[in-house]
Protein backbone atom coordinates (compact mmCIF):
# COMPACT_ATOMS: atom_id res chain seq x y z
CA UNK A 1 0.00 0.00 0.00
CA UNK A 2 1.14 3.54 -0.60
CA UNK A 3 0.54 6.90 1.01
CA UNK A 4 -0.91 9.51 -1.34
CA UNK A 5 -2.61 12.90 -1.36
CA UNK A 6 -5.87 13.60 -3.17
CA UNK A 7 -5.18 16.28 -5.82
CA UNK A 8 -8.22 16.07 -8.07
CA UNK A 9 -11.06 14.02 -9.46
CA UNK A 10 -11.97 12.38 -12.75
CA UNK A 11 -15.37 12.47 -14.44
CA UNK A 12 -16.21 9.79 -17.00
CA UNK A 13 -19.55 9.24 -18.68
CA UNK A 14 -18.76 6.32 -20.96
CA UNK A 15 -17.20 3.60 -18.86
CA UNK A 16 -17.55 0.01 -17.80
CA UNK A 17 -21.05 -0.43 -16.25
CA UNK A 18 -19.50 -1.92 -13.13
CA UNK A 19 -17.75 1.41 -12.47
CA UNK A 20 -21.02 3.33 -12.36
CA UNK A 21 -21.49 5.27 -9.13
CA UNK A 22 -17.83 4.96 -8.17
CA UNK A 23 -15.88 8.10 -7.31
CA UNK A 24 -12.57 8.39 -9.17
CA UNK A 25 -9.85 10.54 -7.61
CA UNK A 26 -6.41 11.62 -8.79
CA UNK A 27 -3.73 10.73 -6.25
CA UNK A 28 -0.18 12.03 -5.93
CA UNK A 29 2.02 9.54 -4.06
CA UNK A 30 3.78 11.11 -1.03
CA UNK A 31 6.56 10.05 1.35
CA UNK A 32 5.70 9.40 5.03
CA UNK A 33 6.99 12.96 5.68
CA UNK A 34 4.39 14.31 3.20
CA UNK A 35 6.72 15.23 0.33
CA UNK A 36 5.54 14.59 -3.23
CA UNK A 37 6.84 11.59 -5.14
CA UNK A 38 6.89 11.06 -8.89
CA UNK A 39 3.79 10.18 -10.92
CA UNK A 40 0.03 10.16 -10.46
CA UNK A 41 -2.56 7.43 -10.08
CA UNK A 42 -6.34 7.31 -10.60
CA UNK A 43 -7.99 5.49 -7.74
CA UNK A 44 -11.53 4.39 -6.84
CA UNK A 45 -12.64 5.94 -3.54
CA UNK A 46 -14.46 3.67 -1.04
CA UNK A 47 -14.04 5.82 2.10
CA UNK A 48 -15.32 9.26 0.93
CA UNK A 49 -11.93 10.95 0.95
CA UNK A 50 -11.75 14.68 0.23
CA UNK A 51 -9.50 17.10 -1.63
CA UNK A 52 -5.94 17.39 -0.16
CA UNK A 53 -6.47 14.53 2.33
CA UNK A 54 -3.70 11.99 2.82
CA UNK A 55 -4.98 8.49 2.10
CA UNK A 56 -3.84 4.87 1.88
CA UNK A 57 -4.23 3.30 -1.56
CA UNK A 58 -4.02 -0.40 -2.31
CA UNK A 59 -3.06 -1.53 -5.82
CA UNK A 60 -3.16 -4.66 -7.92
CA UNK A 61 -5.75 -7.42 -7.57
CA UNK A 62 -6.10 -6.65 -3.84
CA UNK A 63 -7.84 -3.44 -4.91
CA UNK A 64 -10.88 -5.55 -5.79
CA UNK A 65 -11.14 -6.83 -2.21
CA UNK A 66 -12.22 -3.41 -0.94
CA UNK A 67 -15.86 -2.87 -0.05
CA UNK A 68 -18.08 -2.69 -3.14
CA UNK A 69 -15.26 -3.39 -5.61
CA UNK A 70 -15.78 -7.12 -6.06
CA UNK A 71 -15.48 -8.11 -9.75
CA UNK A 72 -14.97 -4.50 -10.88
CA UNK A 73 -12.22 -3.53 -13.34
CA UNK A 74 -10.05 -1.55 -10.88
CA UNK A 75 -6.41 -1.86 -9.88
CA UNK A 76 -6.14 0.96 -7.35
CA UNK A 77 -8.52 1.70 -4.47
CA UNK A 78 -8.44 4.15 -1.57
CA UNK A 79 -9.06 2.09 1.57
CA UNK A 80 -8.23 4.51 4.39
CA UNK A 81 -7.88 8.16 5.36
CA UNK A 82 -4.67 8.82 7.28
CA UNK A 83 -4.92 10.56 10.66
CA UNK A 84 -1.21 10.47 11.46
CA UNK A 85 2.03 8.84 10.35
CA UNK A 86 4.49 8.11 13.15
CA UNK A 87 8.13 7.58 12.19
CA UNK A 88 10.68 6.13 14.61
CA UNK A 89 13.80 8.25 14.60
CA UNK B 1 9.23 -11.93 -0.60
CA UNK B 2 11.47 -9.06 0.40
CA UNK B 3 13.49 -7.90 3.39
CA UNK B 4 12.51 -4.72 5.18
CA UNK B 5 12.72 -2.79 8.42
CA UNK B 6 9.80 -1.38 10.40
CA UNK B 7 10.39 2.39 10.58
CA UNK B 8 6.99 3.68 11.68
CA UNK B 9 3.27 3.19 11.79
CA UNK B 10 0.12 4.80 10.38
CA UNK B 11 -3.07 5.82 12.19
CA UNK B 12 -6.31 5.72 10.25
CA UNK B 13 -9.84 6.02 11.67
CA UNK B 14 -11.90 6.06 8.48
CA UNK B 15 -10.96 2.88 6.63
CA UNK B 16 -12.28 -0.24 4.93
CA UNK B 17 -14.32 -2.34 7.40
CA UNK B 18 -12.05 -5.34 6.87
CA UNK B 19 -9.01 -3.31 7.94
CA UNK B 20 -10.44 -2.76 11.42
CA UNK B 21 -7.91 -3.71 14.13
CA UNK B 22 -5.17 -4.28 11.55
CA UNK B 23 -1.78 -2.73 12.31
CA UNK B 24 -0.40 -0.62 9.46
CA UNK B 25 3.38 -0.32 9.50
CA UNK B 26 5.75 1.90 7.50
CA UNK B 27 8.37 -0.46 6.06
CA UNK B 28 11.70 0.48 4.47
CA UNK B 29 12.82 -2.22 2.00
CA UNK B 30 16.38 -3.49 2.64
CA UNK B 31 19.13 -5.18 0.63
CA UNK B 32 20.53 -8.51 1.97
CA UNK B 33 23.30 -6.34 3.49
CA UNK B 34 20.50 -4.53 5.38
CA UNK B 35 21.06 -1.24 3.52
CA UNK B 36 17.90 0.78 2.75
CA UNK B 37 16.76 0.51 -0.87
CA UNK B 38 13.73 1.94 -2.65
CA UNK B 39 10.61 3.72 -1.43
CA UNK B 40 9.01 3.16 1.96
CA UNK B 41 5.57 1.57 1.87
CA UNK B 42 2.63 0.75 4.12
CA UNK B 43 2.25 -2.89 5.14
CA UNK B 44 -0.40 -4.78 7.09
CA UNK B 45 1.05 -7.03 9.79
CA UNK B 46 0.24 -10.62 10.81
CA UNK B 47 3.30 -11.18 13.04
CA UNK B 48 3.24 -8.44 15.68
CA UNK B 49 6.52 -6.90 14.45
CA UNK B 50 7.77 -3.92 16.42
CA UNK B 51 9.68 -0.72 15.73
CA UNK B 52 13.13 -1.17 14.18
CA UNK B 53 12.77 -4.92 13.59
CA UNK B 54 14.03 -6.56 10.40
CA UNK B 55 11.14 -8.39 8.79
CA UNK B 56 10.20 -9.99 5.51
CA UNK B 57 7.12 -8.98 3.61
CA UNK B 58 5.26 -10.18 0.55
CA UNK B 59 3.37 -8.23 -2.07
CA UNK B 60 0.38 -8.88 -4.29
CA UNK B 61 -2.93 -10.56 -3.62
CA UNK B 62 -1.13 -13.29 -1.65
CA UNK B 63 -0.49 -10.77 1.11
CA UNK B 64 -4.16 -10.96 2.09
CA UNK B 65 -4.01 -14.75 2.60
CA UNK B 66 -2.68 -14.66 6.23
CA UNK B 67 -5.96 -13.05 7.26
CA UNK B 68 -8.32 -15.58 5.63
CA UNK B 69 -11.26 -16.05 5.83
CA UNK B 70 -11.42 -12.25 6.30
CA UNK B 71 -10.92 -10.44 2.99
CA UNK B 72 -8.44 -7.78 4.04
CA UNK B 73 -7.67 -5.40 1.14
CA UNK B 74 -3.88 -5.28 1.43
CA UNK B 75 -1.19 -5.59 -1.23
CA UNK B 76 1.78 -5.90 1.13
CA UNK B 77 1.95 -7.69 4.46
CA UNK B 78 4.67 -8.39 7.00
CA UNK B 79 4.71 -12.20 7.13
CA UNK B 80 7.82 -12.92 9.21
CA UNK B 81 10.35 -11.47 11.66
CA UNK B 82 13.96 -12.08 10.63
CA UNK B 83 16.32 -13.59 13.20
CA UNK B 84 19.48 -13.49 11.05
CA UNK B 85 20.57 -13.06 7.44
CA UNK B 86 23.61 -14.89 6.00
CA UNK B 87 24.89 -13.30 2.80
Amino acid sequence: MILARVVGSVVATRKDPRLEGKKLLILKPVTPEGKDEAGYVISVDTVSAGFRETVIAVSGSSARMAEGCKDTPVDSTIIGIVDKVHLDT
Amino acid sequence: MYLGRVVGCVWSTVKDANLTAQRLLVVQPLTPQLEPTGKRLICADCTGAGAGEVIYWCRGKESSFPFLPAEVPTDCTVVGIVDSVCS
